[in-house]
């Protein structure tokens, strides 16, 4: 559960499928146009997949459903590309010869 | 009073919500036929080069050092005919504040914001230019608003736009992520509209002008080192901005080196496609933002965009995915510095064309820009093998944007492929002769300067494009 002025994440479509721009690919115009933003909670308190009012950075209300408490980053360097490795002994081969040291 | 906010209602209201968010009346540098008076625009920003210059120092913005890769120098040498292989030289732009030239765009904009009294800006932009605003704007005292086209319909978010997300918030600024499509402009017009913000447009007189700064200053910053210029400078090419600015400032540097557009070649995939969105590892400083902004600069987000690159550029050439990625590695491995990959598109343009050049010529590329989780090679080519890109050594040529990233299995099948600058001329003139009637003398001149042609070889093309509509 949500609490006032607890930092979440609420995500809302901006436009429907339907009501999307002419000059679109099929697959885009499929789909609608969805938002996410961030802010301190405006209600009393609410549960994951409640409609709410949020306050914005800039001070905006911005309403949707309610999606993350505390939203966290989760980007990160990926797995483990292999190929990255054999380009930086190709080039240090290409520019200063064999392995033999 | 109840406002309207369907898109037909909001994109109508275009025209008044961007003058109340700049404070600049457009109209009065259209001539009433296809002309308008670029120049005049340029000119009123009210600020000179040494203006600017004075800002961004009071921001910590400019004077980046430009670095000697002296191994990559060698490496394109072996590649090349005996006595060939320019020196290759790096401006190192990813030492401004946010980590990119983009600052230069950022910090004029956000000080004219401040002048005219706005409380905050807006950009609409998924690229480094959130970051610089945000940062501007923190140091200027300014609430920031970015608006990013982040995720496709299942949620997924690109790395890369993703870490700028994060960028931007670190940066104090809200940003507000929407799923793939141009509908963005819809979305940044409303929040204009909401806060009445200044719209920190990356096409705005303000924002280019601000990068004339870095043309002044590699035209500086060779002639105190080495006593000349150089003799090739290579921009990364997206929105045009970055070409446009720089090529404006060698020129009042009194440089004449030759500007050469790069772009990723991302032929093949649509950018507007939601299934399409996550296929691509470069989300800037590609074709699908090169071509049709050089041959239609004004589909922007200002009536008439201050980035034209067709005016200043010598050639236009495309580099693969794989390269770019193959140059950030070099960079990495062969220079000990660990840049972010987009930023490298013009750094793998210059290992091609130096081996063309003479042994004592200069080709400069003109950025390189921060890197970090996501805005990296590693977690982009996870992110792409995870996408079912295939990941090659081979000849970077047979790439298929969209289906695999081929690495050069050797240095010297990296290669610049150029692009026909005449058939883009044509097609945009094609664009700005529709639908007008018979054009006037100062039509022909302003034509031959967008294209950068004389007015004779306007006035062929335009007799053969009516040619062939008739």
């Amino acid at each position: 559960m949500a609490k006032k002025n607890d930092w979440v994440r609420i995500h809302r479509n901006v436009l429907e499928a339907a009501e999307r721009t002419g000059k679109l690919p099929d697959d885009t115009k499929s789909v609608p146009l969805e938002m996410w933003v961030k802010g301190h909670l405006q209600n009393e308190s609410a549960e994951i997949g409640d409609e709410v009012t949020v306050r914005t950075r800039t001070g905006r209300m911005e309403h949707g459903t309610l999606l993350e408490v505390n939203p966290s980053y989760e980007l990160n360097y990926g797995e483990y590309v292999p190929e990255i490795t054999e380009i930086e002994d190709r080039l240090r081969q290409a520019l200063f010869g064999g392995n033999e040291q | 009073m109840i406002v309207d906010r369907s898109y037909q209602a909001v994109t109508g209201r275009m025209a008044q919500i961007i003058e109340n968010a700049m404070g600049v009346d457009y109209k009065k540098y259209e001539s009433g036929s296809i002309a308008f008076d670029y120049e005049g625009m340029m000119n009123d920003t009210g600020y000179t080069l040494e203006d600017i210059i004075k800002i961004q120092r009071t921001f910590n913005v400019g004077n980046t050092p430009v670095f000697e890769l002296r191994n990559l120098t060698a490496l394109a040498r072996r590649c090349a005919a005996p006595g060939k292989g320019a020196r290759i030289f790096i401006k190192d732009e990813a030492s401004n504040p946010a980590g990119s030239f983009k600052e230069r765009r950022a910090c004029t904009s956000v000080y004219h914001a401040k002048k005219l009294g706005y409380k905050g800006v807006i950009a609409a932009t998924s690229g480094n230019y959130g970051a610089a605003v945000a940062s501007q704007a923190a140091m200027q005292g300014l609430k920031c608003l970015i608006v990013q086209e982040c995720y496709d319909s299942h949620g997924v978010g690109q790395p890369e736009i993703v870490e700028k997300a994060r960028k931007c918030e670190a940066l104090g600024a809200e940003v507000l992520q929407l799923t793939v499509g141009p509908e963005l402009f819809y979305e940044t017009l409303m929040m204009l509209e909401d806060t009445g913000y200044f719209n920190a447009s990356l096409y705005s007189a303000f924002g280019v002008s601000g990068v004339e700064t870095l043309g002044w200053e590699l035209g500086h910053q060779f002639m105190e080192r080495y006593g000349r210029h150089p003799d090739v400078v290579v921009c990364a090419n997206a929105g045009g901005g970055n070409l446009t600015g720089t090529a404006r400032g060698l020129r009042k540097a009194h440089c004449g080196a030759k500007v050469v557009a790069a772009s990723v070649d991302l032929k093949g995939l649509h950018m507007a496609s939601d299934s399409q969105f996550n296929k691509k590892s470069f989300t800037t400083a590609h074709t699908g933002f090169g071509v049709p902004y050089a041959t239609d600069p004004d589909h922007s987000d200002v009536p008439r965009s201050a980035a034209r690159p067709l005016r200043y550029m010598d050639r236009y050439v495309t580099v693969k995915q794989g390269e770019v990625f193959y140059i950030t590695e070099a960079l990495a491995t062969l220079e000990g510095m660990e840049k972010g990959p987009a930023g490298n598109t013009s750094l793998a343009a210059a290992f091609a064309l130096a081996q063309e050049m003479d042994e004592d010529q200069i080709i400069v590329a003109q950025e390189t820009e921060y890197t970090g989780a996501g805005k990296h090679i590693q977690p982009q080519l996870a992110f792409a093998r995870k996408n079912g890109i295939e990941l090659l050594f081979g000849d970077p040529a047979e790439e298929i944007a969209g289906k695999n990233i081929i690495f050069p299995a050797r240095p010297e099948l990296l290669k610049a492929r150029d692009s026909d600058l005449d058939r883009m001329r044509r097609s945009l003139i094609r664009r700005q002769i529709r639908g007008a009637g018979s054009l006037c003398a100062a039509d022909y001149e302003y034509l031959a300067a967008e294209t950068n042609r004389s007015r004779e070889w306007v006035e062929k093309t335009v007799a053969e494009l009516r040619e062939e509509n008739a």
